[in-house]
């Protein structure tokens, strides 16, 4: 049972609240017409099955409805963070202790930037 | 019934027991007495009760070994009722009461006599580990007939048949802190953390908090230790912010620091809960506890020493029988010998000698012991043999004697003449194993430290070990310890400890212990008499021996093979002398050789605790629909689609008999292909969709055009996933340029929602729209028939001319005085009214339709009628006639996809892969059986040959199947490899019975294949 | 789009008196009601009949609307509840675009369409569910006992002070749990799981002498 934060309720919450929905940052092709039968299948079928840090997405179902992210490890189960649509995460596989400051502000500034906030 | 009044182990005074309280007990049908305070394990000792069991295995006759939850032996079967019975109850845990009546849990047909008692003495020898895999095996096919026998004489304890009249419940709790064990390190950390102003839960599995303070021979401030004890829980008890759980054990350590904990509430009462003014409190009670930081101060638990013959009834740890003495007033026996490894363990000659016992020697295995319990011993003329052990235990049903033997450990060998003993009882330490189990569940893996010859628990964040849990076994830095680990959990809180003061102790000087598990002999392990490591899977030291051997080497597949640590044990009593033996066989050290996993739970809880309330009529909800208590009123048959009671069908009693299903569905189906019909359809998922972008969200999600769908219209739906599979379907309406009211089906509903969100919050979060379940809020009546429009014409005020009011439009205005939406959609494929009113109306306009209704013939219908209706007009039912691997194509239902439209809506991608395009896609077709009698079974496979030699290929299988009032035949839908291409052929559909039905593949659409009815 | 109020809006209120059922007038009908005694520790109460409304939108536009109409500021922090002086009217943060009004039986429309014109422009949806869910009171010494029962939500005072309201678990439904005073909780449940919810109360509320005004 995990406890889990909610990025939008900003509180720790029982897992029973929410469902997971697989691994995060899986955009839609931009022009699925574009896509070749391969390119389309690996959007729709394939996903990484990682040992360490793992980006998930998760909806708050029983509570305020709002989707969001999780970087768990699947090896302790520990969450390392949970952030809002559209962010990014603090720690990937390449920064297992986390991205310094700097980074964060950048990426988060290159977010701000775009046009509609893609997953 | 015979009678024990005599209770001959029983000291005249000490212990904590109250012996002006007398209590009646019966075992293995036989009445003894004991006293208030005592255990039923230590109500047995008092009364000189040796064998309690037989062993699973080799059915040896079996005595108490152990005071706590790591007792192998004492499982017994509780209950003097059938509806009372509880399997597998430790002896040791369970509180003695007025009345309990108890029995050995092995032991058929008893464990004084016992059928196999021979399999055990003929097999002896003869059965190794695997011995089951191996002998009973083949043939397969006798394996459950072997297993029922082996099992009934092995003996698991067994469930009651009739139900418990017992009431179990959860507590969801939350705390800064849990301290899990109230002995001296918990409760110092308990009082640590409670002082600071933190919330702390304190729970220990014993009757009484206090852990080895109740039996312990310290002084604490030149007080007995349990009067500091009294001192700290009358405190805790006193503040708000603490919850003291007694009888009470942490067994299970998931994620995230929660942690379940089984209260038993009034299992020391009474073999089912006491009712008390009319009410019946709950038996257990589980907590749910979501902690800040765990403080496990869950003790020590000690290991017996691995030595011939050491599971004769008479051989204890000892450590039990210091607590056997000093809590309960028991002494279980008369001669002693104490085979030990260190000088802890000296406390139970101590006390033995103490309350007048003879104490017969000492064997400890180290060279020259000098400790202060050592010289205590000395100063009582207590005889010690330095380097040695006991070697083998002799007697049957009890211990008769030893043989005892100078030894060298690290050689593993006998160095003297053995020197054989009178004595009725044996006490053993090999030392202290902490209590790792729950760290264990965390998935954090324990390490070996040398200096106590212990794992010591791994620690995940958040969870920190205090005192004897993590192998400081002295009272007063365990005391000391308790402090410093609530302070560092308090401190990762946040939070500021604030100090205790210490009890004053003194000091006491221990000398060191050394590493002894498995005692050598004089004979090879594989032929010296049978050495048990785990005497409740009867695993042996030649057993872990032979395992190696055989060439098992990880210690978990070490533990499969041999059935080590097994069931209820977990692990407590024989895993390290298990791992050591291992690790003596293949060279290792024991921390090379590891140790297994610890899982949920610590000591087992019963079902009742496990589901809570969460039974009977509250297993899962039940959810109703405005109109309930009318379809209960008139004897409606509910069928669960999802979570709602829906209608099945309306049975009516014709000439004294009650319909039968076929019959109410027929009546049914013509009333309202010839009359007016109503359903309840207020089930369905109705969600509000608002906002600026709401038509550009919807021919995004819908496989189908919105563009044009203007106010006051209605249209059907189709929804696929990505993958090109349909998922949903329902009718949407526009009620206001921007503002829609989406159907889906009843199942689908919250999983429709999720959906909507999902696209719109991770892919298109820049359209304006927004969406809102109203399921709950509207109830929906849908009137169908060819009188729908006089019947609702009498008590409306809309203008139902059928030209001003078309199929697929919707109007507002008054139904039975009520504001209400109606819709003019169908999905019977008669004409048809969905009138939606608010939920808290719904009863009345309801039965003002029937009170108009009866010159129509306004007939109540169900689902099952529903779906007869839809299945011949070729209406798909999502997730029956369809299962996720269905396109629109497929369905033949190219009409409601548009291909043209400007954004790639979701599934549309998807048709265009190979896979969707392919030749052979299952297809959805109608199927009328050459014989109208016949209906075919949903799920059915179709064959095109059914003459083709085994195995025959399949290309399809029945979706739908219904008789048809209508028709008069049996028809159905169902899904064919290329089935739009097979109009007119012939295809059979093999029965398990040995028939096979032959039917014809039409279109899916069987009545008014034109839908003009729908449109008069 | 001309005039959203006549084409969105719709008062399903008849202005006649008719007969109303309130999602629990089955489990009155069908459970019963214990009656209130001096051992009763929690006291149930239905406010049957008041009127829902959901608000989304953005929390400026909203705020100012709902001060202007009702005198109530919006809720701007996760799980705010905020109340009139006089206690009936309530707005309850759901989500960051989502709120929850309560208003007696009667002034959901009223409400609505002086939201709506007040709104003008601003992007927003405002939806009625009165007739989907329906509103318990719990009162007494053992009512946080009765919810640590029903929901892993944690009810102490210091995670749950007044004037706090969290959509979450209860028993295996959801409900809105909400405490509105020191002494009073709430709870919002759906329509169809009302039963449910009763039933469990009783039940697991019996160890508290439970007792239903009715």
């Amino acid at each position: 049972m995990f406890h889990i934060y909610c990025p939008y309720c900003e509180e720790l919450r029982e897992e029973e609240e929410f469902h997971p929905k697989g691994q995060a940052h899986i955009a839609r092709p931009v022009d699925p017409e574009a896509c070749s039968d391969e390119e389309w299948g690996d959007y729709l079928f394939f996903r990484d099955n990682p040992r360490g840090i793992h980006h998930e997405l998760w909806v708050h179902a029983v509570g305020c409805r709002k989707f969001f992210n999780i970087t768990r490890n699947t090896v302790s189960y520990e969450i390392l963070e949970t952030y809002r649509m559209g962010e990014q995460p603090r720690f990937t596989a390449g920064h297992p202790e986390g991205k310094p400051a700097e980074q964060v502000a950048a990426e988060a500034e290159a977010v701000s930037r775009q046009e509609g906030v893609k997953a | 019934m015979s009678q024990s009044l005599k209770q001959p182990n029983r000291l005249r005074e000490g212990g904590r027991i109250d012996r002006s309280h007398t209590l009646h007990f019966t075992f293995n049908g036989k009445r003894y007495l004991g006293h208030a305070g005592d255990t039923l394990a230590s109500a047995l000792l008092a009364n000189g009760v040796d064998i309690v069991n037989r062993s699973f295995k080799y059915s040896r006759p079996r005595g108490i070994v152990a005071a706590g939850p790591e007792e192998p032996n004492a499982l017994v079967q509780l209950g003097s009722t059938e509806a009372a019975q509880v399997p597998n109850v430790r002896a040791t845990q369970q509180a003695l009461f007025d009345g309990l009546t108890a029995q050995s849990t092995n032991g058929w047909p008893n464990v004084q006599r016992d059928v196999m008692s021979l399999v055990g003495k003929l097999g002896g020898r003869f059965m190794p580990p695997g011995f089951y895999y191996k002998t009973f095996m083949a043939p397969a096919s006798l394996w459950m007939t072997y297993e029922k026998y082996i099992r009934k004489g092995a003996g698991l304890g067994r469930s009651p048949m009739v139900p418990d009249p017992d009431v179990y419940d959860h507590l969801n709790q939350h705390c800064d802190v849990l301290v899990v064990g109230a002995g001296p390190a918990g409760l110092a950390a308990a009082l640590t953390a409670a002082r600071s102003g933190a919330r702390v839960i304190l729970c220990d599995e014993q009757e009484e908090m206090g852990g080895s303070l109740l039996d312990s021979r310290e002084l604490l401030d030149n007080q007995p230790a349990d009067q500091w004890v009294a001192q700290v829980l009358e405190e805790l008890a006193r503040l708000d912010n603490v919850t003291l759980l007694a009888r009470t054990t942490a067994n299970g350590y998931h994620d995230h620091h929660f942690v379940t904990l089984h209260e038993r509430r009034t299992e020391h009462l009474g073999e089912t809960a006491p009712v008390v003014d009319d009410y019946r409190p709950s038996r257990s009670r589980m907590h749910h506890v979501r902690a800040g930081q765990v403080l496990l101060a869950t003790g020590a638990h000690e290991r017996p020493l691995v030595y011939a013959n050491n599971d004769v009834p008479g051989n204890l740890l000892a450590g039990a029988v210091s607590t056997y003495i000093r809590r309960y007033g028991v002494v279980p026996g008369n001669r002693l010998v104490l085979s030990t490894s260190n000088d802890h363990a000296y406390r139970a000659a101590l006390d033995w000698f103490d309350a007048g016992r003879e104490v017969v020697a000492i064997a400890d295995a180290r060279r020259a012991p000098d400790g202060d319990l050592v010289a205590q011993a000395r100063e009582r003329g207590i005889r010690i043999i330095e380097g040695a052990a006991v070697l083998e235990a002799k007697g049957s049903t009890r211990v008769s004697g030893v043989r005892v033997a100078t030894i060298d450990a690290a050689a593993f060998k006998v160095t003297g003449q053995a020197e054989t003993l009178a004595c009725d009882t044996i006490a053993s330490s090999g030392g202290y194993s902490p209590v790792i189990h729950l760290a264990s569940h965390t998935g954090a893996r324990p390490s070996w430290n040398d200096e106590i010859l212990g794992f010591v628990p791994g620690l995940v964040k958040g969870v920190h070990a205090a005192g004897s849990a993590r192998g400081i076994h002295d009272l007063a830095a365990g005391l000391a310890d308790g402090v410093a680990m609530a302070a560092r959990a308090l401190e990762t809180l946040g939070m500021t400890s604030r100090a205790i003061e210490l009890p004053q102790i003194d000091t006491r000087r221990e000398g060191a212990a050394c590493g002894l598990y498995q005692v050598p002999h004089e004979k090879p392990t594989l032929r010296a008499p049978k050495q048990f490591v785990d005497p409740q899977n009867d695993v042996t030291a030649a057993g872990v021996e032979l395992a190696t051997r055989e060439g098992f080497e990880s210690i978990e597949h070490i533990k499969r093979y041999t059935a080590m640590g097994f069931g209820t044990d977990q692990g407590k009593l024989g895993n390290i002398n298990g791992m050591a033996i291992a690790a003596r066989c293949l060279n290792k050290s024991i921390p090379e050789v590891g140790t297994t996993v610890f899982r949920p739970n610590y000591t087992p809880v019963t079902f009742g605790a496990i589901v809570g309330r969460h039974c009977r009529e509250r297993f899962d909800p039940e959810r109703y629909t405005a109109l309930h208590q009318w379809h209960v009123e008139n004897g409606a048959e509910f069928e669960d689609v999802g979570q709602w009671k829906r209608p099945w069908y309306f049975p009516t009693i014709v000439n004294g008999k009650k319909e039968t299903m076929h019959e109410a569905v027929a009546r049914e189906c013509r009333a309202v292909r010839e009359k007016v019909g109503i359903l309840d359809a207020s089930t369905l998922g109705k969600i509000d969709i608002q906002g600026p972008d709401a038509r550009e969200f919807l021919g995004r999600i819908y496989t189908n055009k919105w563009e044009k769908l203007a106010v006051g219209r209605a249209r059907y739906g189709l929804m696929c996933k990505d993958d090109g599979m349909v998922t949903d379907d329902g009718v949407t309406t526009c009620l206001a340029d921007n503002h829609f009211l989406m159907t889906t089906t009843t199942g689908g509903a919250a999983a429709i929602l999720e959906w909507l969100e999902l696209w719109h919050q991770t892919e298109w979060p820049e359209l304006n729209v927004t969406f809102t379940s109203v399921t709950d809020h509207w109830a929906t009546m849908t009137i169908t028939g060819p009188e729908a429009r006089k019947l609702l014409a009498e008590i409306s005020d809309i203008d139902l001319d059928r030209e001003r009011f078309k199929f697929m439009d919707w109007r507002a205005g008054k139904v039975a005085g009520v504001p209400a939406r109606v819709f003019r959609i169908s999905f019977t494929g008669e004409l048809t009214y969905e009138i939606n009113v608010q939920a808290n109306y719904a009863m009345h306009v309801w039965k003002t339709l029937f009170t108009h209704g009866e010159t129509y013939g306004l007939t109540p219908y169900g689902t099952e009628t529903m779906h007869v209706l839809r299945a011949e007009k070729g209406f798909i039912i999502v997730g029956q006639d369809t299962d996720g691997s269905v396109t629109p194509e497929d369905l033949g239902m190219q009409w409601c996809v548009g291909y043209d439209k400007p954004y790639s809506w979701v599934g549309k991608r998807a048709l265009s892969r190979s896979d969707t395009r392919r030749d052979g896609r299952k297809q959805l077709v109608g199927l009328r059986p050459k014989d109208p009698a016949v209906v075919l079974e949903e799920g059915a496979q179709i064959v095109l040959d059914p003459d083709h030699p085994v195995p025959v290929p399949m290309v399809g299988h029945v979706t739908s199947s219904y008789y048809s009032p209508t028709l008069d035949s049996g028809f159905a839908l169902a899904v064919v490899k290329g089935g739009h291409q097979r109009m007119g052929e012939t295809v059979y559909l093999p029965m398990a019975d040995g028939k096979t039905h032959a039917a014809e593949i039409v279109s899916p659409i069987f009545v008014d294949p034109k839908g003009e009815r729908q449109h008069v | 789009m001309s005039d959203p109020v006549a084409t969105t809006a719709f008062d399903t209120r008849p202005d006649t008196s008719v007969p109303t059922e309130s999602p629990l007038a089955w489990s009155y009908h069908e459970t019963g009601c214990p009656g209130v005694s001096q051992k009763s520790r929690v006291v149930l109460r239905e406010r049957a009949m008041l009127g829902h409304l959901i608000l989304r939108g953005g929390a400026i536009a909203l705020d100012e609307a709902l001060r202007e109409v009702l005198g109530l500021a919006l809720p701007a922090r996760p799980g705010g509840l905020n109340h009139d002086s006089e206690g009936v009217r309530s707005i309850q943060w759901l989500s960051p675009d989502e709120w929850l009004v309560i208003v007696p039986g009667g002034e959901a429309f009223a409400l609505e369409q002086r939201l709506r014109n007040a709104l003008g422009g601003a992007h927003y949806a405002i939806v009625d569910v009165s007739g989907g869910q329906t509103l318990i009171e719990l009162e007494g010494e053992a009512a946080r006992e009765l919810l640590m029962k029903s929901t892993p939500y944690d009810v102490h005072p210091a995670n749950f002070p007044v004037g706090k309201g969290v959509t979450t678990v209860f028993a295996k439904a959801t409900a809105i749990v909400r405490r509105p005073t020191e002494d009073r909780w709430e709870l919002v449940v759906r329509r169809s799981f009302a039963d449910y919810c009763y039933r469990w109360l009783l039940d697991a509320g019996e160890e508290y002498g439970v007792g239903v005004e009715a």
